[in-house]
This record gives C-alpha cells, structure tokens and sequence, in this order.
C-alpha cells in the first residue's frame, strides 16, 4: 500500500504568543516549533503500523520553507520511508492544500492522512480540501482504523459519540486521538533519517482567496474572586445575578 | 443570496443549526440578501427553520453522512438559489465539509467564525487562533464565500414563522461510505453543545468518588467532562476529555474541580463564559484563568455548592 502523510510545523501549546509589524505578523522570536501533534502522534504512527502489517511505503509531505526540514526528518526518524517537501513560505489553507493534491496526484496514493487540525490556526479544512481535489471520500477526526485488503472501518468523533464508517481505497482521513499511540524516535532511526531521500519540489501558483490581515489578543481576563469555602450560597447567588448564567 | 447548511445529527435539528440559520440571515440582512436553509437527509420538522430567518427550506435526501456527497449537494443548492455566502456550523460536519465546499465553489473560506462579517471594506471575519490565545481577522476576497460558525457565540434568535419546505430538484450523487453505526449518549447534551459543564482532574482520585461530581452536575443540569489523565486511565470516557487533544468547549458556565489548569486543558476551555475553580492548592495555575475561586478540599466544598444550588432551585 502506498500511503502519504501530510505533516506540519507549529508553534509549541505553551509559545506566547505576540505580534509584529503593526498587528500584521506573528513575532517568530523565540517560538518553540513541533511537529503538529496530531499528524505526529496519530496520522504518523498509524501509517506506520498499515506498513509494518501489510506492507507498502510511508512517505510524508509538508509544504513550507528549508527550515521545516528538521520536522521532516523527525517523521523520517520515526520511520517514513521518504519525504516532498513543496518548497514554499506558506500560504492559505486553499494553497497548502493545491500543493498536497499536485504531489498527491502524481504519487498515486492509497490512503492520504492528514491531522484532525493543527493547533496552530486550527483551521480543520486541509484534509477536506485535498480530498475533493482528488475527488477523494474523507472521514474526519478518526480515532480508531482497521484494514483488510482495501477496505477500512473508520470510527470517528461526532458530538457525544462515534460515527463507525467503511470504504475502500483510495481515501482521505484525519487522524484524532485513539488512532495510535506517540512513537519516540529512537537513535537508529534519526541515523537512518539522514540518509533518506527529502525531495523538494517547487509550488504551482495559487490565487489567494483568504488572507489574514490583522492580529489581535483576547481581551484581558478580569481578576479571579475568591470566595471563601464555607460561602457556597454566596457563589450561587453570584452565579445567577451576577454571571447569570444558572 | 445565503445558503445556510443546517446539519441535522440523527435527524434532529439542534441548537448548532438554529445559531448557524441566526448568523446566515443576520449576514443576508447585512448584504441585502435573503437566507435560504438547506437541510440533507430525513430531518423532522424542517420548517422550524423559518423562525430563525430562513426564508425558505431545501430538503434533499440523502443517506448516512459522506462529506463528498453532502457537499456536492450544498454547491448544487447554491447554485441554484444563486447564493455567494454558505454557512454552517463548526461542528463534526462541518469539519468535515467546510473545505471540501469551498474547492467546489472555488470559493475562499474560513472556518469556527465568531463575528459577523465586516463588510465595510470587502468581507471579514473574526477566528480564535493558537488555541484562543489570539484573534485573527481573515478577508476573504473572492466572490463566493464559504464560514463555518463557532459554537454557542450567536445564540438563537427567532425572527419569524415557520416556512415550506421544498425538495429543491436536486439530487445526491452516490456514496462511497457505508455508515455502519452511530452511537450516541442519550439524555444529556453533547460536550460541544452544552451550555452548562461540571469538569473534575485527577483531584478527585479515585472513579469512585466520581459519585459526588455527578451529583453537582445533576441538580445543575449539566453535561460532565474530565481532564485528559482520568480519561487515560479509564475513569471516564474517552469523550469526555477537554482540552487541546480532547473536545474544545465554550459553555456559559465551566466548573474545573481537582483540575491543576495546564495549558493543555485551558487550550480547550478557556473560551468558557464564565469559569469556576475549586482546588486545594491556591498556587494552582487554573485560578489564573477563573472568574471565581474556592481554595479547598473538593470532597468538602462540591457536596456543599450542591446544596446550596438545590436551595436555590427549590
Ligand atoms: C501535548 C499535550 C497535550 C495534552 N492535552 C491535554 C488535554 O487535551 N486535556 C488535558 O486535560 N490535559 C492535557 N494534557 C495534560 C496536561 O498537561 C496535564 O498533565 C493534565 O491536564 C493534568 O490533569 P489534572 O489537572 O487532572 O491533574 P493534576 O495536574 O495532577 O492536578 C490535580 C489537581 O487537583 C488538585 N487537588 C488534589 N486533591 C484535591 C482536593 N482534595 N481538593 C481540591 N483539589 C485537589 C491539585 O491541587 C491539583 O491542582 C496534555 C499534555 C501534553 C504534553
Ligand atoms: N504546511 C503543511 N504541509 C503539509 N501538510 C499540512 C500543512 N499544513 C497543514 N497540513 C495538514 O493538514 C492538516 C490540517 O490542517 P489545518 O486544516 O490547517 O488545520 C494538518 O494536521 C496536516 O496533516
């Protein structure tokens, strides 16, 4: 099975965040970057176990600059086979997207895994993007795959619940926690990473629709009351007349 | 023209479908438009749509939920009622039909809005980015326009009568997803939905003291969730988990028992209304993000706040 994982850079949960140039930027000063979580953890690993069980290859994809290249070759040392990246200083979720399906299109691939979002922009919309490029089914937010030839059994989180689907290949899912579980790199493998092959390929030309023309924060929180332990009739009444929300 | 897709979960209209019908007609209002509803599948009493704005309702039938199928439906719809704006909800179908929409229509998009769009110099909207940490504006400058709309932020507001319900003459394409199962908890309100939330960590212990949690969360009429530990060891279900890896909520009220607040958890619930902690430790990092602190021993203070809101219900 050929199989593609689509792989991201963000800024680690626990960046402050702050702005440049007039509220027009992200301040990229001191930023911690990662690998999106969920393409890691969850998308990653469960291509890797399809691999392992049935053979095939994992190659990964990112769209960005040269120094996405680490977080490349973290997904090599985890145990992709090769990886594109789609040489580019970022752009809308519509741009990334026409990059994934140009190089999506040409590989020919059996399943295209991608994050349920990165927590970054949280834009959710890649996946569901890309598979209508390819003309693809999608399910998003899969917390749990088994496969048998080519066809799969999907659960997937809806509100308050699970959605269980099957389809066959080739398809599009979003990987959400349940999927897998977090691989660690180990030394043999970020040995081997370096020796396999990271192609980069030039992006095709997009019109943009969507552009993000100002930051701002939210506004400040007002300071925490404290009320005293022995006072929960004062909290209630305070919920009701002053919060108003029981 | 603005199409709004009302998802319909197991053939039910919920909340999520009345705020994304509010937000598409106070968007038609502002361009001079008329909000036209689409709704997919066997959905009861679509009509009620009307009373949110919608000038009229589209049913189409459809089977089981498939992203490609509902969305080829939605661009037919919009197609032929001529409209340039489609709204719906954030929620786990919009997730999955947002982009997939806006490929088709060729159309920009953004998604989990919590503004109405400024129109007074092209079209933008508001977005919580880096987990709620900041707020983008995104203008979206071509002519067809695709938003899905964050939950509980544009509360339902009812603005007229039911209407007719039409069956469009559109029809779906074939599926290539066989939905096998849903499974649901029945007799509370979703996470995603809920208005009011009881949310207990590792503070509590052990799950048999979750007795006194479920008891608040009762007489409150609230949904329950937990942090991401306890439902790792299997104390509660995997659905209930808040924050960055679990469900992000944004409820009037959140109460966060035995929960320390790291970044991780606040990342999912710090949009929340209003934010009640109570936790022994007054270095806790939570009261940072609370509107109102208790410092104590849960196991007293929880079985006391449900008595008082049982006073104060009775
Ligand atoms: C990448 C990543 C993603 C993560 N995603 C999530 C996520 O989505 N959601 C999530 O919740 N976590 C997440 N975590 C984990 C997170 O960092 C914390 O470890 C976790 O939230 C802690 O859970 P807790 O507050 O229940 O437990 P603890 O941190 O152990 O806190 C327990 C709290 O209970 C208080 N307490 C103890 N006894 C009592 C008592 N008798 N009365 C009152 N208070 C008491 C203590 O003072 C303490 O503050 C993530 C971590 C990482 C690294
Ligand atoms: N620059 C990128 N390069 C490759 N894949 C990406 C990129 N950005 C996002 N993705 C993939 O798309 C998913 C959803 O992203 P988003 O729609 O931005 O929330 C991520 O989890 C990744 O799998």
């Amino acid at each position: 099975m050929k199989l593609l994982v689509c792989v991201s850079k963000t800024p680690d949960t626990t960046t402050k965040i702050a702005f440049t140039g007039d509220n027009t930027a992200l301040d990229t000063q001191g930023v911690q970057y990662i690998m999106n979580p969920y393409d890691e953890w969850y998308a990653l690993v469960r291509a890797l176990e399809l691999k392992e069980a049935a053979g095939g290859t994992v190659t990964i994809i990112n769209v960005g600059a040269a120094s996405n290249d680490t977080v490349i070759r973290k997904g090599l040392a985890i145990g992709a086979d090769d990886a594109i990246r789609v040489d580019a200083e970022g752009g809308s979720a519509y741009f990334v997207a026409k990059q994934i399906a140009e190089q999506a299109k040409a590989g020919g691939y059996d399943m295209v895994f991608f994050g349920k979002e990165t927590i970054d922009y949280n834009g959710s919309q890649i996946g569901s993007m890309v598979a209508e490029m390819l003309d693809m089914p999608f399910v998003s937010y899969a917390t749990k795959m088994d496969v048998s030839g080519n066809t799969a059994t999907i659960s997937r989180d809806i509100e308050g619940g699970q959605e269980v689907v099957e389809l066959s290949t080739p398809f599009a899912l979003s990987a959400a926690k349940g999927l897998a579980e977090q691989r660690i790199p180990n030394m043999r493998g970020i040995m081997m990473a370096k020796r396999k092959p990271l192609n980069v390929v030039p992006a095709v030309a997009v019109d943009e629709k969507v552009s993000i023309v100002s930051y701002a924060l939210p506004p400040a929180k007002s300071d925490c009351r404290y009320i005293d332990a022995e006072s929960m009739d004062e909290l209630v009444e305070l919920l009701h007349s002053e919060a108003k929300v029981i | 023209m603005v199409l709004i897709y009302a998802s319909s979960p197991e053939g039910q209209l919920k909340k999520t479908a009345f705020e994304a019908v509010t937000y598409g007609y106070k968007v038609a209002q502002s361009l001079g438009a008329e909000a036209v509803a689409l709704t997919i599948g066997n959905v009861d009493n679509a009509g009620v749509l009307g009373q949110y704005g919608a000038s009229k309702v589209i049913n189409v039938p459809a089977g089981g939920f498939d992203s490609g199928v509902y969305a080829n439906i939605i661009a037919q719809a919009a197609e032929k009622t001529g409209a340039n704006v489609v709204v719906m909800a954030d929620d786990s179908t919009g997730k999955s039909l947002l982009g997939r929409v806006a490929v088709r229509m060729d159309a920009g998009s953004v998604s989990g809005v919590k503004s109405l769009p400024d129109t007074a110099n092209g079209f933008s909207v508001e977005k919580n980015v880096f987990s709620g940490k900041a707020i983008a504006s995104y203008n979206i400058s071509s002519a067809n326009k695709v938003v899905s709309v964050t939950g509980n932020t544009f509360p339902p507001e009812v603005v007229g009568a039911d209407v007719a319900v039409e069956d469009g003459g559109i029809t779906a394409p074939e599926s290539r997803i066989t939905v096998k199962e849903v499974s649901t908890v029945k007799g509370t309100v979703p996470l995603p939905e809920a208005e009011l939330v009881v949310s207990a960590g590792r503070g509590v212990k052990d799950p048999g003291n979750w007795g006194i949690i479920e008891e608040l969360a009762d007489i409150l009429g609230a949904t329950t969730a937990c942090s991401r530990p306890v439902a790792d060891v299997g104390w509660r279900p995997h659905h209930e988990h808040v924050g960055q890896t679990g469900v992000a909520i944004r409820p009037n009220l959140y109460i966060a028992i035995g929960i320390s607040g790291a970044i991780q958890h606040l990342a999912g619930v710090n949009q929340s209304k209003t934010i009640v902690v109570i936790n022994k430790d007054p270095e806790a990092p939570f009261f940072k993000a609370a509107d109102y602190g208790i410092v104590g021993d849960l196991f007293e203070v929880v079985p006391r706040l449900t008595e008082a809101i049982k006073k104060h219900k009775g």
